[in-house]
């Protein structure tokens, strides 16, 4: 476990570095939530409306940009190589690493998620809802995309690829975390959706990291 | 404990390795085995499979048929115990380049688990004494490379395989890593390495020429 | 049992024995297949009776319910010769599930184009966010993902086993994908006329359906074949056995 918990301090130190890593994701959500009143309504009748919809497709999207990332470097550089090497396990090392990818993306998100909602007229009510479903969903979207991270880390083109392969598999969470945050803008019960999203993050939690340490043996070149 | 003395230990042996990689045949009916006080230098033309037999060697790779015994037991059932006595470096180096020269060793020798202390030594074994807290961006090529290779000196494994450690070495820097070899090798260690270099002057070398022969 | 078991995954695992095997098996399922479709089509087209809300046009439903059906245990199929892959690494599985993937994608686009079509007299227009067909929408993307994953792997096992890694994660992800659509559009419509859902089916319309949805498995395992042993030839062509083949 030494290597799993060095390469979590280490993946930190380096977003502290390089600002960008987790700061771009983070404009890039604010500027598409920024678009859609633009282009479809400024009205603030219609806007509270979609506003959970509207902020969760932009925090989905958010997160696969900065999920392209999450191994390409890693396999390039040869620190893959070394974690096969070093006999742990590769379960941990997923899941410590899609632990840093929620640290730096979803957990932003999350907490910039109320300054959207101004700009997109939340209704008052639904602020809590929107907060609990990203700090519960977004969890899921890193864990299912560092699978599609590892599958593709060693392709050139891999970026829009990875986006091919983890948007179907988004569906359900952007399906019950929308949900509960219009619910809760209508005054109605949202925790039977946060329940949901609850059990993805245990299912998510408990199988993706075996996928991903399948995916990542792929990258080793040859 | 020097190789004169005691019984001398398998500590890697292979027998029968066969690899293919897209319906192309690397070795087949490859033998190997190497005790302390020994040093293999794979040879062979680009292509001939030296890195994937290194990496085989390794544990790394798992497409391939026969049969690789670690102390007699065969190295797939004790893979956690292997990987904590042999060390492996790739061609490619892990080392990131907005972190330090320290902060990659440190990374690099988790496993060891070394004290402050032993990693300031160790840069200033490969030279690097001043460059601690430089980001290895500012080093040049081969100064990466050494901050690689400090994890020698850190480093308790009895077996090191080596994927081409020379390369972008300096001639002081290629005087230092061939007095390790020598040393860890005369300390009863054994080395598994590919290089184009001479290693003449060390004792125990053995050469196994890959390609062509098959 | 068992051990027929295995002697069998052993067999099935040779592919100079599934080439020889299915060499017989052509022709029956060919004649089985193209029987059954003709049987299924008469009897549905012109001997069903017309439905009492949708007239002629639910008779598309031979076509459809077929289609989405095979679309889903495809992907089924697919996943588990991926797995049988990873796990035992038997090539023969390797080859079926690439074989499969585009087989079962253009079923499943046959879902989707057929539903659209039945939807135009039904809806009175061409796509509603009906759950089920939806959730065939969300398959056939699943489907595109393994192909595109497969189809950009530079070496061919890697674009196996990747291949085969996100098929099992669709695997799991399928049922939750259904119960979630079907959830999200319960909400959302209430109250749509479902294409399939009847109470209860005349046997005069349900036979036709049974035969053709036999039919369409039997067609299913016959292109399968038939594009396995491509495959079979295309990996072995060096061995002496498809040479000979080749020769003669």
């Amino acid at each position: 476990m030494s290597l799993v918990r060095a390469t979590v301090r280490r993946d930190l130190l380096l977003a502290a570095r390089n600002p960008g890593e987790w700061a771009n994701p983070l404009m890039f959500f604010l500027m598409v939530a920024a678009l859609f009143p633009m282009a479809v309504d400024p009205n603030p009748e219609f806007l509270a409306k979609i506003a959970g919809g509207v902020i969760w497709v932009a925090a989905l999207l958010a997160t696969l940009l900065s999920l392209d990332s999450l191994y390409r470097a890693d396999v390039e550089d040869g620190s893959l190589e070394q974690w096969l090497a070093s006999g742990e396990s590769l379960y941990a090392m997923s899941l410590g690493k899609a632990l840093v990818h929620w640290c730096i993306s979803g957990l932003p998100l999350t907490l910039m998620s109320p300054l959207l909602g101004v700009m997109l007229h939340l209704p008052e009510e639904a602020y809590f809802a929107l907060f609990i479903s990203l700090a519960v969903g977004t969890p899921v979207l890193s864990l299912l995309g560092a699978v599609g991270a590892a599958l593709t880390a060693s392709l050139r083109s891999g970026g829009l690829l990875l986006a091919l392969l983890i948007l179907p598999l988004y569906v359900p969470v952007l399906i019950f975390a929308a949900s509960a945050v219009y619910h809760a803008g209508i005054g109605m019960a949202y925790n039977g959706q946060v329940a949901m999203l609850g059990a993805m993050l245990a299912l998510a939690l408990a199988l993706t990291p075996f996928a991903a340490g399948a995916a990542l043996k792929l990258n080793l070149s040859r | 404990m020097t190789p004169q003395q005691g019984a001398q230990q398998t500590l890697l042996s292979a027998s029968d390795l066969y690899c293919e990689r897209d319906d192309r045949v690397l070795f087949e009916g490859l033998a190997l085995s190497i005790t302390d006080g020994e040093l293999i230098q794979l040879a062979g033309p680009n292509g001939a499979g030296k890195t994937t037999l290194l990496r085989l060697l390794a544990g790394l790779n798992r497409d391939f048929e026969g049969q690789l015994l670690w102390h007699d037991v065969p190295l797939m059932t004790v893979y956690p115990e292997y990987a904590g006595n042999r060390l492996y470096m790739g061609h490619l180096s892990a080392v990131k380049k907005s972190l330090t020269a320290l902060e990659n060793l440190r990374w690099l020798t988790a496993q060891d688990r070394p004290s402050e202390k032993q990693l300031w030594e160790a840069l200033e074994h490969v030279a690097l004494a001043g460059y601690e807290h430089t980001p290895c961006l500012q080093l040049s090529a081969g100064q990466q490379r050494r901050v690689a290779l400090a994890r020698l000196k850190i480093s308790r494994a009895p077996l090191w395989i080596l994927d081409e450690p020379f390369t972008a070495l300096d001639k002081d820097g290629v005087s230092w890593l061939e007095g390790e070899l020598q040393a860890h090798v005369s300390n009863g260690g054994a080395v598994i390495i590919t290089s184009h270099h001479a290693l003449e002057g060390i004792p125990g070398l053995r050469r196994l020429e890959l390609g062509g022969v098959v | 049992m068992w051990q027929w078991l295995v002697r069998l995954y052993h067999r099935l695992g040779s592919p100079k024995w599934f080439y020889e095997m299915t060499e017989r098996w052509i022709f029956w399922l060919a004649l089985a297949a193209g029987g059954s479709a003709i049987v299924g089509l008469v009897l549905g087209l012109l001997y069903a009776p017309a439905d009492y809300q949708q007239g002629d046009s639910f008779r598309i439903i031979y076509i459809h319910v077929p289609a989405a059906l095979l679309a889903q245990s495809a992907y089924m199929m697919m996943a588990v010769a991926g797995a049988v892959y990873l796990i035992w690494r038997m090539k023969m599985a390797a080859w079926v599930a690439k074989v499969i993937a585009p087989v079962g994608a253009a079923f499943c686009l046959i879902a989707l184009l057929t539903g659209a079509i039945w939807g135009k007299p039904t809806w009175g227009t061409w796509w509603v966010w009906d759950a089920r067909l939806t959730s065939m929408l969300m398959l056939l993307f699943l489907y595109f993902g393994v192909m595109a994953l497969q189809q950009a792997m530079e070496s061919e096992e890697a674009s196996y086993k990747a291949g085969a890694i996100l098929a099992l994660v669709g695997l799991v992800n399928i049922p939750i994908i259904k119960y979630s659509v079907e959830w999200w559009n319960t909400l959302h419509q209430p109250a749509t006329l479902k294409l399939t859902e009847k109470p209860s089916m005349h046997p005069d319309m349900l036979w036709p359906l049974l035969i053709m949805i036999v039919s369409t498995y039997l067609f299913f395992a016959l292109v399968v074949i038939l594009r396995t042993r491509n495959e079979i030839l295309w990996h072995e062509r060096k061995r002496q056995w498809v040479r000979k083949i080749l020769e003669s």
